[in-house]
Order: C-alpha cells, then structure tokens, then sequence
C-alpha cells in the first residue's frame, strides 16, 4: 500500500515537472536576416524611428522633463515601482554594449543581456510578437541616439514580487514568446492592424482587464488601470469605445489627431496620441482602425441600475447649462469650428456612460486639453472643474450627462468623486 | 418612373440634412484663440471675466506678463520644473509652438487690477517687506526685488514677471517652492537662490508688502532689464 502511495506521488511529481518543462517559455531564437538588416542605413533608421514611434517606446523610457529614452520614469503597479531603463546607446548605463541579437532576446523572450528576466511592465508579452527584421531595425534606430550616461534606478518592488524565481513562475503562466503568425483567410491591411494592435502599439496593456497577478487577458474588454486610475475602455463592445459601430475614417481621424466628431481622447491616451499613433501612416492607422473593428463584438449587459433621483437630475441640469452648455451645447452634441471638431459630442459618447464613471469625474475634475497633433495642432480646452465645483456638484452634472439625450448609466455620488479630487500626476 | 425617381430625390433631399445632422456636431462655433484656451481663463481670469473676488484667491494673474516669463512656466510644468498638477494636465500634451502662442496671447491680454486686501502685518514687518523688496538686504546678499522685477515691479521683457497683484499665498507658495526643490527653472536658478537666503519672517514680510501694493495703471514690463543683474538666472539670460 506505502509502495503505491509513494509510486503515485512520485509519478505526479514527474508529471508536474513534465508540465513546467513544456510549458517553460524558452528563449525562441531567430536570426537576422542579414548583418544588413540591422546596419545604421537610412532605410533601417528610418523604419526603426516609425518603429519606436508606433511602439511609444519613448513614454515609459522617458522620465518627465527627462532625455528622451534615458529612462527612469516610474510605472506604478499594485507589486511596487518598476523605473524604465535607460535604452540610448550608452555602453556602460544604456543599451551601448548589446548586439542585435541580445536587443532581440530582451524584445522577443524579455529575458536582458545578463540573463535577468524582465518585469512584464516592459510590455513584452506584446513585443514577441515584433519580427525579427522590426525589431532589428529598431536597434538600428536606437543605435543613432545620442548616449547618455544615466544609471538605471533599480526596481522598488515588494517580497515576493521582487524575486526572480517568482518572475520566472509568472512567465511560465503568462508568457509564450512567439512572432505574430498572420491569419491567411484574412486581408494583409487586418493582418497588419492586428500585428500593430497586439504586437509594438501593445493596446492590450490598458485596454485589456489584468487579473491579480498583473497578466493581461487576451482580448481587449477594458478595464481600470491599475494605480493610474483611469478606465481603458473596450475595443470589442459597442457600449464602450463603441467602435464597431464608428464609421472606419473617423476612427483613423481620432487616433492621428486625437479629435473625431464622436469624441475627443484624454487621460493616458491623450499621451499614446500625442507621442505615438499621430505619428502613424494613414495606410498604419486604417489597418488598426480595420482590425478593432473586426473584434467580435461583446453584447451590452443588461444594467440594473435605478434611475437617479429626479433632484439630482434638476441639479445636475442645472449645473450643465450654466457650464457646459455654451460648448458641449445644451442638446449634448458637441461643437465643431470649420467642420473640424472643437468639443466633443456628450450625447452617444461611450465615453461617459461605462458602467465605471472614473473618467467622466476625472474629466470634470480636471479639464485639460486634448493633444496637440500635425492634424490637431491647437486643439480646443476644457477647464477644471475642481475649484469651482463641490463634491455632490460634480457628481450630479456627471449623472445629468451619464443620463440626458438617450445616455443610460448609473448614478455618481459624491464620494464616487472625492476619491479622484487629490491624485498624484506620476 | 421619374415619379420614382423624383419622390426619392426629395425624400432624400429632406432626409439628407438630419442623417449628417446625426453623424456631425453641427453647432459651430468661433474659431478665437479666446476660445480654445477658455480652459486657463476659466482661473486665471479674461477681460470679458476677471477672476472672481470670491473663491480660492490663489491663482496668479497671468495677463501682461512677459511672453517669455510664461512660455518658460507652461514648460516647466510640463517637464515637472513645476509641479501643480491642475497646470501639469493642462499643458502635458501641449507642443511648444502652441504653448508660446498660448502665452503671447496672455502677455498682450489687459485685465483691471485686482482689489487687494491689504495684508494684516504689523507696521514694522510691513517697512521690513518694502526694504527687501527696494533695497534688498546686503548682510544676507539679497538684492532688491525690484533690481531685476522693474523700477515700478511690473516685471522686464523677455522673461521676468511682475509681481503687483498676486494674491500673498500665491507669493508664499513659490518662496515655499522654491525653497523645496519642487519649483525650478533653467540653470542657474537664481529665484532658488535669493529664496534659500531668506529666513520665513523676511519671506512673510515680502509677500504681505507685495500683495498689499496696487498694481500700477500702467503694468506693462519694462524693455528690458538694468544689466549686469545682480545674479545670474537662466530664465532671463544676459546679453553678450
């Protein structure tokens, strides 16, 4: 009897390391083409610029007021602070002394030039799946910066989460190095929108829910990010972004100008306009714009939800036309100058009506400007409404707006509201 | 058949203007720089509405400062030299050639001077605030306010402000700022400089008697400041 105890034991034993042994994500080495395809050419550095610039490498390696990809910007997350790493070609403090090959390790397998395992704060559950000739020009490109001598600030995680070995059985959950496969029964534009979307642009980062371990799901239903405190809205469900019901042009016109007549971008995305997708071909843009769009839809739940109280409603109406009104106008559809858009439309705004009201308060509470863009250069402000408005004001205009001109969503308290009034910036 | 086609062409004729009345915002409105940056007057005030007289009084006046004062403040903020994160979300995303003329719109902007409340300090701190700010304090190597603010402290182009009608605890913020680290400026950073030589007595004096101090009629800049200044600020480099 001991004897079969102990056999199935041990064969469990095996079984379970047969499983880490086949699930382990192993280095997955391609080479480059050619010496030729990471070589400082124009072509190379060009592409690898466009490259950088899709990837918006630049935001998390860039500290505020920093040199660009110098790093040291701090990404907050619920394990602790990671600090993004100094990539100009440096050999000492930066990216100096690696080869193609060992870009490509840390790009493809995030694994880093001395073996460390990177955190997956450096997005490369996504960057897996850039080619072997992308990545190779974007090494070509970051070859081209200027060097500079900035160490990198070592990570401010927390015990556990601070240990590789802890790392390592993270990936062995989360992580399949690989490059993305093209689907042949689809079109080159969707394959290259899906290339972009889950490869280099990383939308999945924000716009996909993370689970408590901090992995990203595989499609991308939105979710609240963690520490920022903004909602990265769905891709896939017409009741959030709502762009499967967008007309293809005017999802192109939001990502490369960061203006559209169904809305205006802000929070964090503002900043993957401004630095990034402006920066995109129309042909880059529309291939996104087709891929989104082509994300199976996810129904509209059903809300409970009762309807808000008739006096906040008042107040909230209230409140909206003496505020609001003159540029959002007082039927909610917003305003344009020229037939360009100036103030987005409220009403049919996915943007305001998600079951997690963070971004409409944030919105209210502190105006800002959407990105100046080529196509968008002066783009038209909203002022904060935290100076002027108390907590229960703002949560009654934020109901009036979440539930006026056929908008539906549940209603905002005052405390909803407090907790977003004293937010840090970084 | 041309029935068909005619019932049809006006249907569509009237169906035509709601369905883009449904796709397009149709509400225009006037392409003014006034209007895009509506989001910093709604504080910092406008002529056609002056910053209300009730409410924080904390918002600097920003109308008729130099151009160049301004554009180097929406930089800082926006590079973290500054850190106010109401301002910090207003030009994060901004580029520089929008923000300079975001801030020569303001700098030509007139707006009717402030009613101050004058401060409540006894007499002998007030005379102390009006020594420092016109004569500076040699022992501490202070120099005058008004040796690089202007003779009349309405600032001198291109980049020094003036410092009449600024609400006090504004003033006591930056001193504060500045004294921290958390307001900076392009090297050499002399502000920071002048503020870690003085004590909070002589800070409290200077912005109770500059808070305190009618803003002239006139408050346009000088053209131009009495060189060689007193010490040296990267903000406000001097001429070779």
């Amino acid at each position: 009897m001991k004897r079969i105890v102990f056999g199935a034991l041990a064969a469990l034993v095996l079984l379970a390391l047969a499983a880490v042994l086949i699930a382990w994500p192993r280095a997955d080495f391609i080479p480059a083409r050619s010496p030729q395809a990471w070589a400082g050419t124009p072509a190379n550095i060009a592409r690898g610029a466009y490259l950088a610039r899709a990837g918006d490498c630049m935001a998390c390696h860039t500290a505020r007021g920093g040199t660009p990809y110098a790093g040291g910007r701090a990404l907050a997350t619920p394990f602790g602070t990671v600090y993004a790493s100094n990539i100009t070609p440096d050999a000492t403090t930066g990216i100096g002394a690696w080869t193609a090959d060992d870009f490509w390790h840390a790009l493809h397998d995030g694994v880093s030039r001395d073996g460390r395992l990177l955190y997956p704060a450096f997005p490369y559950t996504n960057t897996t799946k850039v080619t072997r000739d992308d990545a190779d020009a974007l090494y070509a490109y970051l070859r081209t910066l200027a060097p500079v001598r900035e160490a990198n600030r070592p990570h401010a995680l927390r015990f556990p989460y601070d240990q590789q070995i802890v790392l390592a059985g993270w990936r062995l959950l989360y992580f399949k190095p690989g490059v993305y496969a093209p689907q042949p029964a689809r079109s080159a534009a969707w394959n290259r929108g899906a290339y972009l979307v889950e490869g280099l642009g990383h939308c999945g980062a924000c716009h996909s829910p993370r689970n408590g371990l901090g992995a990203t799901g595989s499609r991308l239903s939105g979710g609240r990010i963690p520490i920022v405190g903004w909602y990265a809205p769905a891709l896939d469900a017409d009741h959030e972004a709502g762009l499967g019901n967008w007309e293809e042009a005017h999802i192109v016109q939001l990502l490369r100008t960061g203006v559209a007549p169904r809305g205006a971008v802000f929070g964090p995305m503002a900043e993957v306009v401004g630095h990034s997708l402006q920066y995109l071909t129309d042909d880059d843009a529309g291939a996104m714009a087709a891929y989104l769009k082509s994300l199976p839809p996810e129904p509209s739940p059903r809300r409970p939800g009762a309807a808000p109280l008739d006096d906040v409603m008042k107040a909230g109406r209230t409140l909206y036309e003496h505020h609001c009104a003159d540029c959002h106008g007082a039927d909610g559809r917003g305003t344009s100058v020229a037939g360009h858009p100036a103030y987005p439309p409220l009403a049919g705004n996915g943007a305001l009506t998600m079951a997690d009201p963070v971004n409409a308060i944030r919105i209210v509470l502190n105006g800002g400007f959407p990105p100046a863009t080529g196509g968008n250069p002066r783009p038209f402000g909203m002022p904060p409404y935290s100076p002027v408005l108390d907590d229960a004001e703002v949560a009654a205009v934020v109901t009036y707006v979440r539930n006026s001109w056929g908008n539906t969503a549940p209603a905002v308290t005052p405390p909803d509201v407090n907790r977003w009034r004293a937010v840090p910036i970084d | 058949m041309p029935a068909t086609v005619l019932r049809c062409s006006l249907l569509c004729a009237a169906l035509l203007p709601a369905l883009s009345a449904l796709a397009q915002p149709e509400r225009g409105v006037p392409d003014t720089l006034a209007r895009r940056v509506a989001a910093c007057t709604a504080c910092h005030g406008s002529p056609s509405a002056p910053p209300p007289s009730t409410g924080p009084g904390y918002y600097p006046r920003i109308a008729g400062k130099p151009a160049g004062y301004l554009v180097n403040q929406l930089q800082n903020f926006r590079a973290g030299r500054r850190q106010y994160p109401l301002m910090t979300y207003m030009v994060e995303h901004l580029s520089d050639d929008y923000l300079r003329e975001i801030a020569t719109y303001f700098s030509t902007q007139h707006l009717p001077a402030p009613v101050l409340a004058r401060a409540s300090l006894p007499a002998g701190q007030m005379e102390r605030g009006r020594e420092l700010v016109m004569h500076g304090d040699p022992a501490l190597k202070v120099p005058a306010c008004i040796a690089c603010h202007g003779q009349r402290l309405t600032g001198a182009l291109p980049a020094i402000p003036g410092l009449l009608g600024l609400p006090r605890d504004y003033i006591n913020a930056q001193f504060g700022a500045w004294r921290n680290g958390t307001r900076r400026a392009h090297a050499p950073d002399c502000m920071a400089t002048v503020a870690g030589r003085l004590s909070l007595a002589d800070v409290t004096a200077i912005s109770g008697w500059l808070a305190s101090e009618p803003l002239p009629d006139d408050a346009t800049p000088a053209p131009d400041v009495t060189h060689p200044m007193p010490l040296a600020c990267g903000s406000q480099p001097e001429r070779p």
